[in-house]
């Protein structure tokens, strides 16, 4: 595929890790935030291909691995009452919250729809209008457009039995979180590409100047991230700290301005709790005052959740990038992907769940990139 | 979650700037995908797509940059090399 393939060659590949190699001199943590990039970096074993001196550590950018149990409680008996069609994103239904999770609900009769887009939640409200119909609004900055615009046409089209669940979070808070962390050891980031694609970088820059880290907005294809990593490597070499943007065909320093003028039309900003981190100081968007209509949490009245979290599951160290998933006692044992323990094993982009479908095999020593392409 | 993916916009349908949409051709998969937030999309134009929304269009000119950082880091360490 055009603007795919090209960011897959081998040889290519094999020319970015002699040069990572050649200008690496010291030893770096570097994150990358974003779960489809932990994704990539352990499908083609990119982790495994760079000196020894670098640690990739993988980040909180996964959506359903940080919405907290809570959530998943209060969607789940959204979907239970009655006469509610309840949308949700595919990878959602499948994290476990408390005690259940929204498949097991549809077995017991409730009506759960898996949504691509938003806007289709719109439309069968549309056509079920003696139905509720409740929208489950998990993302980050990539997909609070695509939800505010489900949003805004439903008040377009005066539609009175559609409203949102909103889990949204936004990355940026996250990351001063782990540097504000005195156990921190991450020296420069890879930023995540589509959240940049939205809200440009600009943002970045006062954590970079602040922190003193190099922070590097980056692709999720093969050879992205390994320039990613070279531009991250080549900035601590030389004790720079500064933004890069490597993701160039695809953001811009000052992002998609009418995606986010719809954000903040329709959000404001409120205190988000990060599945096995906690709160976050402003890390969550929730709808205005003037979209309160459509505010699930109005709508309904819920009962409060008690939500334990399962002693066993270190997810919230794994998205810290503190610990690897293998280093988790039940990895892989009691808790895979048929019967998660924890949302990092559920979802595809969660360490867990890439850790376990790629890492089972065993791969020879020196790792090998020739199956880049597949 | 955050994944789009790029396509060819093959058509644009009329509409009001909030429901505009095209179609996106995915490697011969067509898919209706909205274009509010692409206003500067046009016919041709590979847009990034992310739940059923064009978030982007990607950039031509920059496209290319990949190869020509990597062309250029290669350089320095051959002139490095040499010096
Ligand atoms: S392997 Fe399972 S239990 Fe362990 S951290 Fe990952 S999700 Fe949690």
């Amino acid at each position: 595929m055009k603007y795919i393939d090209e960011y897959r060659v081998p040889r290519a590949a094999e020319q970015y890790v002699r040069e990572i190699r050649r200008i690496t001199r010291r030893s770096w943590s570097i994150m990358e935030i974003c779960g489809g990039q932990t994704h990539a970096i352990i499908k083609y074993g990119i982790d495994r291909l760079l000196p020894k001196q670098l640690r990739l550590l993988h980040g909180p950018g996964c959506p359903v691995c940080i919405t907290a149990a809570e959530h998943i409680d209060q969607a789940i008996e959204l979907a239970l009452l009655p006469n509610v069609i309840f949308c949700s994103f595919g990878d959602m239904v499948r994290v476990p919250g408390t005690s259940s999770t929204l498949l097991v609900a549809r077995a017991a009769g409730a009506d759960v729809r898996v949504v691509y887009s938003p806007l289709e939640s719109v439309a069968i409200a549309q056509q079920n209008p003696r139905h509720e119909v409740v929208l489950f609004g998990i993302g980050f900055e990539t997909t609070a457009p695509a939800i505010a615009m489900a949003v805004q046409q439903a008040q377009m089209l005066n539609l009175k039995n559609f409203s949102l669940l909103s889990v949204l979070a936004l990355v940026p808070p996250a990351i001063t979180t782990l540097l504000d962390d005195p156990a921190n050891t991450i020296d420069g980031f890879l930023a995540a590409g589509h959240v940049c694609t939205v809200m440009g970088y600009r943002e970045y820059q006062p954590i970079a100047d602040k922190y003193g880290v190099p922070i590097v907005v980056t692709g999720f294809e093969p050879l992205d991230i390994l320039q990613g990593i070279h531009m991250t490597v080549a900035q601590l070499e030389r004790g720079a700290a500064t933004v890069e943007n490597q993701y160039s065909r695809a953001v811009t320093a000052e992002g998609n301005l009418p995606a986010q003028k719809l954000i903040r039309d329709v959000f404001q900003t409120v205190d988000r709790n990060w599945r096995g981190i906690g709160s976050i100081n402003q890390s969550g968007l929730a709808l205005r005052p003037s979209f309160g209509d459509f505010d699930a949490l109005h709508r309904f009245t819920l009962g409060r959740s008690h939500s334990q979290p399962e002693l066993r599951c270190i997810s919230g160290l794994i998205l810290q990038g503190r610990n690897k998933p293998h280093e988790c006692a039940v990895f892989g044992a009691e808790c895979t992907p048929e019967h998660p323990l924890g949302a990092t094993m559920v979802s595809g982009e969660g360490a867990c769940a890439a850790y376990f479908r790629y890492r089972q095999q065993k791969i020879e020593p020196g790792g090998s990139i020739k199956d880049i392409t597949k | 979650m955050c994944l789009a993916v790029p396509g060819k916009l093959t058509s644009i349908n009329a509409g009001d700037p909030l429901t505009r949409t095209g179609t996106v051709d995915f490697s011969g998969i067509f898919m209706t995908v909205n274009l509010a937030f692409a206003p500067e999309a046009a016919v041709e134009d590979y847009v990034l797509v992310h739940a059923g929304i064009a978030i982007g269009t990607i950039n031509k000119e920059e496209a290319a940059r990949v190869m020509q950082y990597l062309a250029e880091i290669s350089q320095s360490a051959t002139e490095d090399d040499h010096r």
